[in-house]
């Protein structure tokens, strides 16, 4: 006998599986649909009758997609994983990521992040994590792994230790963002990532150093190095990290809440909360309300589900 | 093993930084006394000398023996004045002057192990106000700068595991490059500065197993700056200090005497392993070293080495 299912226990459930209702999974609603349906099999054997695409028929049975079961694994996964990743020490969660982007082709800009955004301590800290977690140096896995032309920048950034004091050189600083400049200007920008001085200067500089030589190449050259480093992501993202990170850090924001998002993308709102949740959340919240008008807060609310979100919401703060 | 001798006991900091104050009033300094004692602390002796005679003086030791002493004399105690971490940054720094000596910034970087180097940076970082590689990358170019860089920036994994296949692997293509001539490729910079010390070790082993000595095959070629840097990397980390009494053998040839690399190499291993140092350059020579030093310089400075040589 068939039972039709009510519109919004349809919708609910539907929501609440994620995916088409955003990221994580509505725990309350699931279990609250557990204890409606008890003792009607006929109900869930509706569920899966109208839920086309999750389930088809096969044989006599309607048969769960081996897409959509990796994938829901993947939603109620979410807040397993923020848990665990929370956790963590920093420098073991860095050195995990990183090892993930060389091991199972999680995008590269994982390792711009964490090379440029973490002092210089911290990413000591995730070298120092790397050797006890994988018996290999994180420069020795990045310079073996990474064949690509941004190979030897990668592999600077790792294994950069920069002074973390403020002196500056003006002079010096005035003067490399002439050489970034005329670097940029004269090669074709895909060999720019390979450019002797382009990886010096933004591999050694202290931060410091290089926001201030940012400012003279603004002043100098009329747009900014992010704008004119449009073509190539790399360093452009190397750019953006070592500039401000509370402003890098709200475009991820921006990427991974917007609708139709990859995996890649969606997987990074856990790791930018957990990893800024003590470092600089208010700030990215700031920058994150000053470039989108919105509060950060309230479009994670809007979508995420479940544990998944209150964990979220709880680490970004009020 | 060290070769420095510390008298027994040991006199007090305060004792010790009162004679040397002795050692430099009136005309001129008396430089036996000032050797008597400084050649003869260690580096957290030297330490206490130099807060004693801070407090005691209102004045800086280093700077004061600096305007005390001359020549190679001057040079040697005031690298020996420095613990050792301080030293190694100092020196660095002085290797990027004007003509990088490129050879100081590969011992420095090759053959402390991973944590030395770290602190040596460190040190480096709170001297001068930069960090040791954005120094080294500045004073560069080209494939030297890709070299030292890499060299000085790695904190290699300090495990003792293998992985042979990669050993045999890794010791080919080094062994294809250098066939060809291209001692610059990315991959033996890439092998040198990253792999872990006991990996590499067993690389130059499969190495010398397939293909013969590499540093034999880096050295047969004509006078190429850049595989000399590669040779003397490797022989830093496989063999440091059989590197060193090598380093000793060419500073006391008789065409001319290289002090800066005597006082180097003796400055910097008195404390740690001149001993054992010593022990290669005479199997090597059948010339004791203190014979060598005795018969290449002269003066307080012969006196300064000897006295750190002796033990």
């Amino acid at each position: 006998m068939d039972v039709p299912l009510a519109a919004e226990e349809c919708e609910a459930i539907t929501r609440a599986f994620s995916g088409l209702g955003g990221l994580g999974v509505d725990e309350e609603a699931l279990v609250s649909a557990l204890g409606k349906w008890r003792h009607q099999p006929e109900k869930r054997a509706q569920l899966r009758k109208s839920f086309a695409g999750f389930f088809t028929a096969d044989g006599g049975f309607e048969r769960f997609e081996d897409d959509y079961i990796h994938y829901l694994k993947i939603e109620f996964a979410r807040f397993k994983n923020i848990m665990v990743l929370w956790a963590m020490h920093p420098w073991e969660r860095d050195a995990r990521w990183a090892n993930d982007v060389l091991h199972k082709a999680h995008p590269f800009d994982i390792i711009v992040e964490i090379a440029c955004t973490r002092s210089s301590e911290e990413l000591l800290g995730a070298r120092i994590a790397y050797h006890a977690l994988f018996h290999r140096s994180l420069e020795e896995d990045v310079a073996y792994h990474v064949r690509e032309n941004f190979s030897n920048l990668l592999v600077g950034l790792v294994s950069a230790y920069r002074y973390e004091g403020d002196s500056i050189n003006e002079e010096m600083a005035k003067s490399e963002a002439k050489t970034l400049g005329t670097a940029i200007k004269s090669a074709g920008v895909r060999n720019l990532v390979e450019n002797g001085e382009v990886i010096r200067i933004l591999t050694t500089r202290s931060k410091p150093h290089l926001r201030v030589t940012f400012k003279y190449y603004r002043e100098m050259y009329g747009k900014s190095i992010e704008e004119d480093l449009g073509d190539e992501l790399c360093l452009q993202e190397t750019v953006q990290c070592l500039d401000s990170p509370p402003k890098y850090f709200s475009k991820v924001m921006d990427e991974t809440l917007k609708d139709g998002a990859d995996k890649n993308t969606k997987d990074a709102l856990t790791r930018v909360i957990v990893s800024r949740a003590d470092v600089d959340m208010e700030e990215i919240k700031a920058a994150y309300h000053e470039q989108y008008g919105a509060q950060l807060e309230d479009v994670i609310a809007m979508k995420t589900l479940g544990n998944y979100r209150d964990a979220l919401l709880s680490l970004v703060g009020q | 093993m060290a070769t420095l001798t510390v008298p027994e006991p040991v006199p007090s900091p305060v004792e010790d930084a009162e004679r040397l104050r002795k050692a430099f009033q009136g005309w001129g300094t008396d430089e036996k006394a000032v050797i008597a004692i400084l050649a003869h602390r260690d580096a957290a002796q030297r330490k206490q000398i130099r807060l004693a005679y801070e407090e005691l003086y209102k004045e800086n030791l280093i700077k004061r023996l600096e305007s005390e002493l001359s020549g190679d004399f001057e040079r040697a105690v005031y690298r020996w004045m420095f613990d050792p971490v301080e030293r190694e940054a100092i020196m660095a720094n002085v290797a990027l002057k004007k003509n990088v000596d490129y050879q100081v910034i590969i011992e420095i970087a090759c053959v402390n192990s991973p944590k030395e180097l770290l602190v040596v940076k460190q040190a480096y970082h709170g001297r001068y106000k930069h960090s040791l590689e954005e120094d080294v990358a500045s004073k560069t170019i080209g494939d030297f700068r890709k070299l030292l860089v890499a060299l000085v920036s790695t904190y290699r994994y300090d495990g003792e595991e293998i992985d042979t296949g990669l050993a045999k692997s890794e010791a080919k293509i080094l062994h294809d490059v250098i066939e060809q001539k291209i001692f610059n490729d990315e991959e033996i910079i890439r092998i040198l500065s990253t792999r872990s010390k006991a990996q590499l070790n067993a690389t130059f082993n499969c190495y010398k197993d397939e293909y013969g000595s590499i540093t034999k095959a880096l050295a047969s070629e004509s006078p190429n700056e850049f595989a000399l840097a590669l040779r003397i990397a490797i022989r830093c980390i496989t063999s440091p200090k059989k590197y060193f009494a090598k380093v000793l053998r060419h500073a006391v040839d008789k065409s001319g005497t290289d002090e800066d690399a005597l006082t180097r190499v003796i400055v910097m291993h008195a404390e740690k392993d001149l001993k054992e140092i010593k022990e290669m350059f005479h199997e090597r020579t059948n010339v004791a070293l203190e014979h060598a030093v005795a018969k290449q310089t002269s003066g307080d400075y012969k006196s300064f080495l000897l006295a750190l040589i002796e033990d």
